[in-house]
């Protein structure tokens, strides 16, 4: 069993209490709401993209420490990549965060600061929102807000 | 404790399986009964002796059985019907839930009786379940949803419900008792006011059944709502009590076996009080076992543990107090056992699952009442419900565990 200083470990809580780019882009190239209505968790997400790659990534929203820390560490790396690649680390995030405990990880860099979530799976959505908000900013049929239900 | 001799906590913790298991290694702490309770001993025997010696279906059959089967089936009505006062068994219906109750009176008596320019009365308080049906009512038939609004501390306005009453006022649908904010209603004098109204008044029970004595018959009601799986009883068993007049007025909901009485191509007719209502096989086992929840309650006493409930509400509240940045949520004056509190710096959600690793088991969320968190400005609560089983020993161990919960958060 995963013990909670494993899930929160000190990285997380440092980017729940200081979220990096905890503001608005406006005007913005995408900008897509994310909701989680299980637990009411809510964030917008705002990109600029300019041919293909992401210049700058941005946030607000109020969640808890995960799924407020994921999206702050989402959008620190994104920044500067292109979009293909950022659907390509949205496949390995949500594959880190859904895989059966004690199987391999993926090579996450500073996002396998949030591996311990597969530990805890009432907690894997408040992890994937900004990823999932993230997918659906950069989709090429953008829809309404984006629920985890 | 004053009423060491008067209420036996320890005796009644033995009847209930699931309190003896650990969870995470640490016992379970469970304080999550506004959810759902847990089931003593004496409900899940009857479910299982339901099914080895008494299964069968009921109100058609001939044999043995089928008459055993029956027999249960209706002694459960009137032990039922007994417990919240109503002057007659076949008043209380059968449905699944509580919100499957008011999805059936918003339905057949709204439909029937709510027409455009009408007005149903809510209030901010209502679990999801009671403001719903009301909204696919009034939209259907052109008829507004008005809200009695409540203060800072979850007491609703009644010189504002007053105001709200008029003719237009059709029917007043309010909880007997705040999922969240653990406020008691003032129940008959809003029903009095209401009823001057001309106003028919709708009770939300599923609360209010396992914190406090109910009657139907002197708060005066028209339809009142519980469901058996916050009553210590089985899921998928709730009640619908109507007036019995009011019942004989309304149209069935559903239509199928056992709701009718005679059946032709041109035209059916229905069945007798409270058959009309109860289309198809009904949940058999589940309204037996919701009879012998009742019978468990009772032998306990409503009164005794109201009583106990509020001394450990009382406790509870002085001991999360205690706790550095915690904010109670819902601070009436009347109020039963729920404690709903939110903590500096910490979300409800990694507090539920911080003090879950604690073996201690609470709601975090907006539990089902949005406009609640709307009202209050706070997007989630964490809450602490308490039923008769519950001990300040646990509530010591939620408190120990936010307390886990700061450090963890620094």
């Amino acid at each position: 069993m995963s013990s909670l200083t494993d899930l929160y470990q000190e990285v997380i809580l440092d980017h729940n209490r200081r979220p990096r780019n905890f503001r608005v882009i406006d005007p913005a190239t995408a900008t897509q709401q994310g909701y989680n209505p299980l637990c009411g968790d809510r964030l917008t997400l705002y990109l600029t993209v300019a041919d293909g790659r992401i210049t700058d990534a941005a946030f607000q929203g109020s969640g808890c420490a995960i799924s407020k820390a994921s999206a702050s560490l989402m959008t620190e790396a994104i920044k500067g990549r292109t979009v293909d690649e950022a659907r390509a680390l949205f496949d390995q995030f949500h594959q880190m965060i859904t895989s059966p405990p004690d199987s391999p990880l993926p090579e996450m860099g500073k996002l396998a600061v949030l591996s311990g979530v597969r530990d805890f799976p009432t907690r894997v959505k408040c992890a994937g929102l900004a990823w999932h908000t993230l997918k659906a900013a950069v989709s090429d049929q953008p829809d309404g807000p984006v629920t985890t239900e | 404790m004053a009423t060491a001799t008067a209420f036996d906590v320890t005796a009644i913790r033995a009847d209930f399986p699931i309190l003896g298991t650990t969870v995470h290694g640490k016992p379970l702490v469970y304080l999550d009964n506004a959810a759902t309770t847990q089931k003593p001993r004496q409900v899940l025997q009857v479910l299982a002796d339901y099914y080895e010696s008494s299964n069968a279906n009921v109100h058609r059959g001939v044999h043995y059985l089928s008459g055993r089967a029956s027999d249960l089936f209706d002694l459960a009505r009137d032990r039922i019907a007994r417990f919240i006062g109503a002057a007659d068994s076949k008043e209380v219906v059968f449905t699944r839930n509580a919100t499957e109750g008011i999805n059936l009176v918003a339905q057949s008596w709204g439909r029937a009786n709510v027409a455009a320019g009408d007005e149903v009365l809510i209030s901010a308080m209502e679990h999801h379940s009671n403001i719903v049906p009301w909204q696919l009512l009034c939209a259907e038939k052109g008829a507004s949803l008005r809200v009695i609004p409540m203060s800072d501390a979850g007491e609703l306005d009644l010189e504002a419900f007053g105001r709200l009453l008029g003719p237009r006022t059709k029917i007043v649908a309010v909880t007997a008792l705040s999922n969240v904010l653990g406020t008691v209603n003032p129940l008959a004098d809003m029903i009095q006011a209401a009823h001057a109204a001309g106003a028919v008044v709708l009770v939300d029970g599923a609360q209010a059944a396992y914190h406090l004595p109910v009657h139907v018959q002197a708060l005066d009601c028209d339809f009142f709502v519980l469901t058996g799986h916050k009553l210590y009883g089985p899921t998928g068993i709730g009640v619908l009590y109507g007036k019995a007049a009011r019942l004989e007025a309304m149209p069935p909901w559903q239509g199928g076996g056992d709701m009718i009485s005679s059946v032709t191509f041109e035209r059916s007719t229905w069945n007798v009080l409270p058959y009309k209502f109860e289309a198809g096989t009904p949940n058999i086992s589940g309204a037996i076992g919701l009879g012998a929840a009742v019978d468990y309650v009772t032998s306990v006493g409503m009164e005794r543990i109201q009583a106990y409930e509020q001394e450990l509400l009382a406790y509870g509240t002085e001991a999360l107090r205690t706790v550095p940045g915690l904010v109670l949520v819902g601070t009436a004056a009347r109020k039963a056992s729920i404690l709903s509190f939110v903590m500096d710096g910490i979300h409800p959600h990694d507090l539920g699952t911080i003090v879950d690793r604690e073996g201690v088991a609470i709601r975090t969320g907006h539990h089902c009442a949005q406009p609640v968190m709307d009202r209050l400005g706070i997007p989630a609560t964490a809450r602490a419900s308490l039923a008769m089983y519950n001990t300040r020993e646990e509530i010591d161990a939620l408190v120990s565990a936010l307390h886990t919960a700061r450090k963890v958060f620094g």
